[in-house]
Parts: structure tokens; sequence; C-alpha cells
């Protein structure tokens, strides 16, 4: 009973991180149908600011705030500079672009900050609470991020539900033309989709290195399995890659804990192949509306 | 006095010439209907105008400022309101999210424009279909719903010109006629200037009090409506009615 709920708990935990790095992935192709594959590399150089900046004395909250700075920055000029340019060419020359950034990012990054190991301290605790004679794999910090990942959440929602501007990302996403047509600057919101996502993204970066230790490839895993719930959740619905993080999360840990860790990546592509099979736009897909 | 005209305007999609030296004048307050076949070049002319596409020749005026090649993004500011053909309805979107984004256009507008739809509830006042299902989203309208909610939605930018493109597409009789009087009746009482294009002249032209035939891209035909209607050898020539 013990090993099941804290094999449970471990689930949701990696999940809700999975969740944010999927929702920065959404963020972007669901305006612009590109799959940013620098997105990882983008979040993983933004936790070295974070780490320079602790390392500087500037408190845990300072650094994770500057990084998230950094990251709606980056993600900016990322599509300003790089993205724009290639817009209205091939898809396959954006494809490449942000794959050729993910491989020069984390090279920038071993040569700014050396590749070797570097713990990561958390601002709480990393002991697991005890209930009576239970040993829980719930930490402060494992609070700390769920906690996190559900006020990104909710913040993103409030912006796409409740705001003006959050409207026009929503109406520029599913018909540019006419967006523009009613004054949209279509335009300016890539700009601001491709920030968003960075700082998304960057929120996912520092959760999994809080407690932890980072290194310029320390988010390959968390890259991979965020590619799979954001496609599992239908790659264009923000809840979808919720929902997507928190099955691959609960399933990577079922796999590792009952049956071998060596095996988990196995289950992360049995579930993909499984959601695609009965639902082939992902779970939430939203292009069914689109054909109506 | 013209609210928009459009002179000497050629527009080509590679070697195709979609528009060939296009003159057209559309007066304040009135209804200028542009009649043609399948491929006249009827919805480039309405594009080119509100700069999705760019024109390889000619100019655009609208209130007295060269609109060419300007964005469209700014064309709801400087007072034009485009329904694109197929209507534009944001499917995913509800009702009211869709009349907001019309709303949103209204907000860099001056506030004396007259117009007769300034808020949501005078949308749903015009059109209570619209009201009754304001959180429903918009894919689940039926044609004429959705003809109504670009409408209000144009209108809601508070526009001195309105560009529509094939309202009649699709829509039974009773509901074209529907619409195009209450086309007529807001232009009436509102000073609301339109440009329309249908190929459905006989309805175009009960409402229009100009008619501009287009054909193979170019202009054909100027005429006051009623000479249009009236003229059986125009008529038979040009709009096959
Ligand atoms: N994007 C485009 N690329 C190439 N050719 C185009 C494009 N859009 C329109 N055309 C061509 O330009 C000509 C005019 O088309 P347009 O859509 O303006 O006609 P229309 O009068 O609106 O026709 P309909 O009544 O069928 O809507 C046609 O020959 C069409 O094939
Ligand atoms: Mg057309």
């Amino acid at each position: 009973m013990q090993h099941f709920i804290n094999v449970l708990l471990n689930g949701i935990t990696q999940g809700i991180v999975i969740a944010a790095f999927a929702l920065a992935l959404v963020l972007i192709f669901r305006s612009t149908r590109i799959v940013n594959f620098a997105q990882g590399s983008q979040a993983m150089f933004t936790t070295y600011i974070a780490l320079t900046l602790m390392n500087n004395d500037f408190p845990y909250w300072v650094a994770f705030l500057g990084a998230l700075a950094a990251g709606f920055i980056i993600g900016a000029v990322l599509e300003r500079v790089v993205i724009r340019p290639l817009e209205g060419g091939m898809e396959l020359n954006i494809v490449i672009a942000t794959l050729g950034l993910y491989v020069a990012i984390q090279a920038l990054a071993a040569i700014l900050f050396g590749s070797d190991y570097k713990s990561f301290s958390s601002p709480v605790g990393v002991q697991g609470f005890q209930v009576g004679d239970l040993n829980l794999a719930l930490t402060p910090t494992s609070i700390f991020v769920i906690c996190t990942v559900g006020v990104v959440v909710v913040g993103l929602t409030l912006l796409f539900q409740k705001t003006q501007l959050g409207l026009t990302m929503r109406a520029a996403a599913f018909d540019g033309e006419v967006s523009r047509i009613l004054g949209v600057r279509v335009s300016h919101l890539l700009t601001f989709g491709w920030a968003l996502a960075g700082l998304v993204g960057s929120v996912a970066g520092i959760l999994v290195a809080t407690g932890s230790f980072i290194y310029p490839s320390y988010m390959e895993s968390l890259i991979a399995f965020g590619f799979i719930a954001a496609v599992i959740g239908g790659l264009d619905s923000p809840i979808g890659a919720v929902v997507g993080g928190l099955i691959l999360g609960i399933v990577n840990s079922l796999v590792s804990g009952y049956l071998a860790p060596g095996l988990v990546t196995i289950g992360a592509f049995v579930v993909l192949i499984a959601v695609l099979l009965l639902k082939p736009g992902g779970l939430f897909s939203s292009t069914q509306a689109r054909r109506v | 006095m013209s609210v928009l005209e459009i002179k000497n305007l050629t527009t080509t999609y590679g070697p195709v010439k979609a528009l060939d030296s296009v003159d057209v004048a559309v007066e304040t307050g009135q209804i200028t209907a542009v009649l043609g076949a399948n491929g006249a070049g009827k919805t480039s002319l309405l594009r080119t105008v509100s700069g999705l596409v760019k024109p390889t020749a000619g100019t655009i005026t609208l209130d007295g400022t060269d609109i060419t090649g300007k964005p469209t993004e700014s064309m709801v500011h400087r007072g034009m309101a485009h329904v694109p053909e197929g209507r534009g309805v944001i499917a995913e979107l509800t009702i009211e999210e869709n009349l907001r984004l019309g709303m949103r256009g209204a907000a860099k507008r001056p506030t004396d424009t007259p117009a007769p739809v300034r808020t949501l509830d005078d949308a749903y006042q015009l059109f209570p279909v619209l009201g009754d299902r304001r959180n429903a989203q918009a894919h689940t309208l039926s044609g004429g719903e959705r003809q109504m909610l670009v409408i209000a939605r144009a209108l809601l930018a508070r526009p001195t010109l309105l560009l529509l493109d094939e309202p009649s597409l699709g829509l039974a009789p009773r509901i074209v006629a529907q619409i195009f009087n209450l086309v007529r009746a807001l232009v009436n009482d509102s000073g609301l200037t339109v440009l329309l294009v249908e190929q459905n002249a006989r309805s175009a032209l009960s409402i229009a009090h100009t008619g501009v035939v287009l054909n193979l891209g170019k202009v054909v035909v100027t005429e006051s409506a009623e000479v249009l209607q009236n003229d059986a050898t125009l008529r038979h020539s040009y709009l096959g009615f």
C-alpha cells in the first residue's frame, strides 16, 4: 500500500512538470503549427541563469523570477530574429532552425557554464513527509512544484478565458486572417506567444532542476516526455497538455515502480500509440470543430 | 461625396489578372452592389480594398486618405469592416466572444461615429437569436444565424464603410430577403455606407443604389440600380435574369 501511494505521488509530481513543459510546446504549436524543438534548450539556459543568480547570493525567488523573465525575452527574440524571417518559406526550414537552436543553445551553455553536474538547491525541504508509520514520497519540494504549476495553469486559463489579450490570442490561433480583418495584430501576438511559451518552459526547467542537479542536457528526458504528453493531449490543447502530462507521469511511475525503470520509455511509447490508435488527433484536439 | 474611391485597380495572382484597371466610387450613405459571375473578381476586389491582397497598380482612397497597401489590421480603425466570403465566423469561439472581437475594433474609432450597434445588448436586440445562444460555440449556428453574427460583429466596430462578400451564399430566399432588408434599413437609418458583392443580382439590386458589373476582372457597366433593373438588355447580357 505504501509502495502504491508513493508510486502514485511520484507520478503526479513528475507528471505535473511534464505537463508544464508540454504546455510550453502547445502554446507555440496552437498559434503557429510549429513544433519548437528548441524549447527545452531555452528552458535549460534560463535555469543556468537562475543558478548564476543564486550563486551570486540572490535568493531562490529572485533567481526564479529572473529565469522567467529571461525565458520570456529569449522566446520573443528567437521568434523575431530566427523564426519570423523564415516564415512564408518551406515549413521544414523552421523545423530545422528550431533543431539547430536546440543544439546551439546547448553548446553555448556548455561553453558559458561548463558541462559538469551542478547542484540546484530547493527553497524548501526535500525530505519526505511521514504520516504515522507511512514514509510518503511527498516532499515540501514536490508540493512546491505542484503548486507552482497549478499557479501557471490557473494564470494561463485566466489569461485565455478572461482577458481581451487572451481572446485575441485564441482568435489569432483559430483564424489569423479573420482576426486581422477585425484589427488584431496577429504578428505581435505570435511574438508574445513565443515569449509566453519561453516563460512557461522556464518554469518547467527550473522545477525539474529544483532539489537536483543540472548539466547542459539535463532536460533531455523531460523534453521527450513533454513532446509525448503534448501529442497525447492533441498538440493544440492546453488542457490536453496538462492531462497528457499527468497520464504520462503516472504511467511512467507505475512502470518504473512495478516493472523496471528501464522500461519507462517503452511504456510512454505504448501509451502514445494506444492514444493515437483510439483518437488519432490526440485526446483534446480541436481540429474536429474546425472542419464543421 | 464618395467614402471609397477605387481607381485603376489591378490585382494579379501570378499569371491570373483578377482585377484589370477597376474604377469604382462608393457614395456616402449608399449601397453599391458589385455583381458578376463566378471568377469575375468580386472577392479579389474586396480583399484588395481591405489590404489582404496587394494590388499591382491603382489606388484606394478611404475618406480622402490613400490606404493602398496599408496593413489589413489597420482598416478597422480607419472605419472599414469587412465581412469576408464564407462569412468568417470564428467557429471555436462563442457567439459573444466573436462579438467582443468586433467591439474591440471600436476602441480607436471616434466616439461620435453614428453607429446602430454599439453594445452587445444592441446586437442581441437586433438579432435575438444571438442573445439566446450567446455562450454557445459559433459552429453550432445555422448559415443564416452565422450571417447575422458576422454582420453584428462588423457593426460593433462602428464602421463608416461595410464590405459584404456574398452574404446570400447558401441561404434560403426568405433569409436572404430578411438580411438584405436589414442592411437597407441600417443604411437608411444610420448613414452607413455599404459595398456589397453578390452573384445574386436580383436581390442585390433590390436594395442597392448603384450597380457595378464586373466581368473577367473588368468593370463593364456602372449604372444606377433602377436602370439596371429595368433595362432588359443589360439584365440579359450581364446579369442573367
Ligand atoms: N489566391 C488566388 N490564387 C490564384 N488565383 C486566384 C486566387 N484567388 C482568386 N483567384 C482567381 O482570380 C479570379 C477572380 O477570383 P475571385 O475569387 O475574385 O472571383 P469572385 O468573383 O469572387 O468569384 P465567386 O463568385 O466564385 O466567389 C478567378 O479566376 C480565380 O481563379
Ligand atoms: Mg467570391
